[in-house]
């Protein structure tokens, strides 16, 4: 049986990317290299308010004080900041009426990565801000969302239309002080999303955006504001898939997530950038800053996260839970394979009294790939009664991987209640044995397995991405190249 | 407190060498080198990021580089208050080795117990084979340094298939009038299929401020069984910063358990090395912290090799203002397959001021294992409370019931039927306040200074 293993292992190891296509659009980029120069570039090109130039060049300043961060538990040759370029957009920015007059080539892209732009508006009930490279390209059902007063738009559009709602929640969860790559992400941004959800309203639809890097030597800067204001609530989704390219491609995006009091917010997210070849050379470096306040009572918000991409995987999706009763959650399923590195967990900070947060974390890591979960958990002295419950299994499919954890518990009252549990281990024999003899094929028991493994985290998406992350996990895992 | 140390090394090289053979010299070198470059870890570093030693160096240290003790009653200076404790007592007294008889005894089944320094002089080749292998002054700062400036400690070495009929009990006790520095070093050897218990009791005499920096290396080899237990009962204004090193060969079983009752500062790091299969690894440990006292517990553990078993409990209760941090790593390395390591940290405080940090790591790069770990931070069960409170117990015996009882799970691990007693009866005392009270008391019936009693009524 252990050469089945192996033979099924190696399988695994060679499913192809599924993704790996690049789209010939003409681009407009800014000059290789990083300057005040190319920030005030960027600023210029994108019409930006004073204040945001500002804000970029304060972060770009503070950015040259810092040292990248070398405690993760990754290795990749340094990146020369100096060689990128951190502006690229589609050269005609396109304002179109009807998906009919949109580039077919582009949509010919969509098609590949299955995003039903068309058949979305009447079938799946999702609006689609998908940013190619930067720049939002199309949009849907605005109009919906337009008349509950629910603003689902560029971040670029917002920056035009709603100064003062930018002004007043950019920077607030993560001021550009927070670490190396949140002050380049700060200084460099091109585009992203920006959601307001008003007072009281209920967010008609799932709100989706899907991310792509495109052009080659591009580093992708998004940046995600999402405020929900008092009662409201609204499930945001965001999926990545990213082109075959030779050298590594950055990516340092910045989530911010705002819940007043009793709004809820439900940020999913399917992450699967191009995770390099297999001497792992390539693929793309994902360096990521995402975090949440619970900032207002009762309020709510929840990460859920399939990781199956990128070479390197550097993230941390974290919650501050300020406001009293505030709950927080994290599920997250992180799959690594070949040489693909994932550091990658959750912070939550409890603030405020009574407030409560759920982590759980599948790892599973093939190939010679490294897995790692680092999460804190923190409750300060006046969140009196807060409740944390962690769990973080890994899997390990082969003896070349390694898979890792490193919870931090800090604990500073005394009525709190912190708990922490993982395993590790492989597959196990008896419920391998238990199938095979029920005449499912060792392939077929492994993915059955596997997926049952991860269950616990993939019932929280919603269904639309439920059905893509199974897909994605099937790919990474059962070597059925799709 | 760095350039004072550095210079004085210069200064002092032959006195600190003494009659140590040239390789202990070049080891002392290497680490002077790398202390003389690093220094004193900061918070900077992730295993002190929640241990500050800055306002404790900013003491005015002695630090002695010659023996002044010698020969004395040491029945006279320090009684074990466990009574029917029967072991080989061994005393350390500010870091150097003190005897009634002689600083070096030979028994007849081969057993060599005494002093370190004394044993640098007659057995230099037994202790070339032993000494630096296990530490790792690289990875450890103040394993650095200990081992620049080591002198005395304690030394035992059991010969092949010797099985130590009584354990050997070491006491240190640290009594000076002015703030001291002491760096002991002990080494253990347990030959193949040997076996010995070791009863280790950190006392103070005095409350005075005392800075202790030891390092200990174990060798548990073929089918050796090693135990040693930590007692650690100190003063309020004293530092201790235990560096252990213990080092596994095939099917050898090394179980440690410290228990911490009372002490300042106390810093307590294990790295067990498992280098062949077979071998079991247990390290149980209890803190039980209350006023200012700050108690850190740091485990590595090692599998280098393939089909070894590895287990660490650790229980805390912090009271008033005290900080508890646990970190406990295993490391199973690529190929060491059929290990299991489990790892279990479970803390219960008392009060909104006292602080817990647990960060139970797992570093696995083989696929047939079975490792877990787990750690909580809570209180007591409310619902258990409500049980034995509608049994008829008021509220306070029904805590201290669920205290001790949560206690025990450790408590029960020593093998030592006396000692287990008397822990139990420790704790129980500590739980209820008394220990403080008692302790005062202990501590101060050879001290000439006046005793003054600080006592919280409130918990009586």
């Amino acid at each position: 049986m252990a050469d089945k293993n192996d033979k099924l292992l190696k399988e695994v190891g060679s499913s192809d990317y599924k993704y790996g296509f690049y789209t010939d659009i003409e681009m407009d980029q800014a000059p290789r290299g990083l300057t005040e120069d190319t920030i005030r570039f960027i600023s210029a090109k994108k019409n930006e308010p004073e204040f945001m130039l500002e804000f970029r060049l304060r972060a770009f300043r503070h950015w040259k004080t810092l040292k990248e961060p070398e405690w993760a538990h990754v290795e990749y040759p340094p990146i020369d900041y100096q060689d990128l370029i951190y502006y690229s957009a589609p050269r005609k920015k396109p304002k179109y009426e009807s998906l009919d007059e949109v580039d077919p080539e582009l949509l010919e892209t969509f098609e590949k990565l299955g995003i039903p732009l068309e058949e979305q508006k009447m079938l799946a009930g999702v609006a689609v801000d998908a940013v190619m490279d930067s720049v939002s390209v199309g949009s849907t059902f605005k109009e919906t969302l337009a008349e509950h007063g629910i603003i689902f738009c560029s971040f670029s559009e917002a920056l035009q239309k709603h100064p003062d709602l930018i002004k007043k929640y950019m920077g607030t969860v993560i001021p550009y002080t927070d670490n190396f790559f949140s002050a380049l992400n700060s200084a460099v941004f091109s585009d992203g999303s920006f959601v307001y959800i008003p007072r009281g309203v209920r967010c008609p639809l799932e709100l989706s955006t899907y991310f792509r890097i495109n052009a080659a030597n591009t580093g992708q800067f998004e940046r995600t504001l999402i405020v929900a204001e008092e009662g409201s609530y609204v499930s945001y989704m965001e999926g990545c898939t990213a082109p075959i390219r030779d050298e590594n491609q950055l990516h340092a995006a910045i989530v911010e997530i705002i819940a007043h009091k009793d709004a809820e917010v439900k940020y999913s997210t399917v992450q699967n950038w191009w995770p390099g070849d297999k001497q792992g050379k390539g693929g793309v470096y994902n360096f990521v800053s995402k975090r949440g306040i619970c900032e207002g009572e009762n309020s709510r918000i929840s990460w859920t996260q399939v990781e199956t991409g990128s070479a390197i995987t550097w993230k941390y999706p974290s919650l501050i839970l300020k406001g009293d009763n505030s709950s927080g959650e994290f599920y997250s399923v992180a799959v690594t394979n070949n040489r693909q590195q994932a550091d990658t967990g959750t912070k939550m900070i409890h603030l405020g009294k009574n407030t409560r947060s759920t982590i759980i974390s599948k790892g599973i890591s093939g190939g010679e790939s490294n897995n790692s979960y680092r999460g804190l958990v923190k409750t300060s002295k006046n969140a009196v009664n807060s409740r944390n419950f962690s769990q973080c299994d890994s899997l390990l499919l082969g003896d070349m991987c390694g898979a890792h954890t490193f919870p931090y518990l800090d604990v500073g009252n005394k009525s709190s209640i912190v708990e922490h549990e993982a395993t590790t281990s492989k597959i196990s024999e008896d419920q391998l044995f238990y199938c095979l003899q029920r005449g499912i094929d060792m392939e077929g028991a492994i993915g059955l397995i596997v997926n049952g493994y991860a269950k616990e985290v993939l019932s929280k998406l919603p269904m639309e991405f439920a059905v893509e992350a199974q897909k994605l996990l099937s790919i990474s895992l059962e070597g059925s190249v799709g | 407190m760095k350039e004072r140390l550095i210079e004085l090394y210069n200064r002092e090289k032959d006195v600190i060498r003494g009659s140590s053979s040239p390789l202990v010299n070049r080891l002392r070198q290497h680490a002077f080198t790398r202390f003389r470059d690093k220094g004193f870890p900061g918070t900077n570093l992730e295993s002190w990021r929640f241990t500050d030693l800055t306002p404790l160096l900013n003491t005015e240290f002695e630090i002695n580089l010659a023996n002044r003790f010698g020969n004395i009653d040491t029945e006279k200076l320090f009684t074990c208050d466990v009574y029917d404790l029967d072991t080989f007592s061994i005393t350390i007294l500010n870091g150097w080795f003190v005897h009634k008889y002689a600083p070096l005894s030979k028994l007849s089944d081969g057993t060599i117990i005494g002093s370190l320094a004394k044993a640098m002089e007659v057995y230099p080749e037994l202790l070339d084979q032993y000494i630096g292998r296990a530490a790792k002054p690289d990875n450890y700062e103040m394993a650095a340094l200990n081992t620049a400036f080591f002198q005395d400690g304690l030394f035992i070495y059991v010969p092949e298939g010797v099985k130590v009929n009584k354990p050997i009990q070491l006491i240190n006790i640290v009594d000076s009038p002015n703030p001291v520095f002491l760096q002991p070093r002990h080494i253990l050897i347990a030959g193949k299929g040997s076996e010995i218990t070791l009863v280790h009791c950190d006392h103070s005499l005095t409350h005075n401020v005392s800075f202790t920096n030891t390092v200990m290396e174990v060798f548990a080899e073929e089918d050796a069984r090693v135990d040693h237990y930590k007692i650690q009962n100190k003063g309020r204004n004293s530092a201790l910063v235990t560096t252990t090193f213990i080092r596994q060969e095939k099917n050898s079983k090394v179980t440690t358990n410290i228990v911490t009752l009372n002490g300042g500062f106390t810093r307590n790091t294990i790295d067990n090395e498992i280098s062949d299969k077979g071998c079991v690894s247990d390290h149980y440990g209890l803190y039980l912290v209350d006023s200012n006292q700050h108690v850190d517990n740091q485990i590595n553990i090692d599998h280098a090799s393939p089909g070894s078993l590895s287990n660490q409990l650790y229980k805390g209760i912090l009271d008033d203002k005290a900080k508890a941090v646990f970190s406990g790593k295993v490391l199973v390395r690529r190929h060491s397959q059929q290990t299991e390591a489990h790892q279990n940290n479970n803390n219960i405080l008392l009060t909104d001021d006292a602080k817990v940090n647990t960060q139970p790591h797992l570093e696995i790069y083989a696929d047939d294992v079975k490792c877990s770990h787990g750690a909580t931070v809570g209180q007591l069960d409310p619902e258990a409370m409500f049980y034995i409170r509608s049994r008829g117990l008021c509220e306070r015996s029904a805590r201290q019931l669920m205290m001790i009882a949560f206690a025990s799970e450790v408590v029960d691990k020593i093998e030592i039927e006396a000692l287990r007693k008397r822990i139990h009866s420790m704790v129980e005392k500590r739980l209820k306040g008394e220990l403080s009270i008692c302790d005062q008391c202990v501590l101060h019936c050879n001290s000439k200074e006046p005793t003054t009693f600080n006592i919280d009524l409130s918990k009586l």
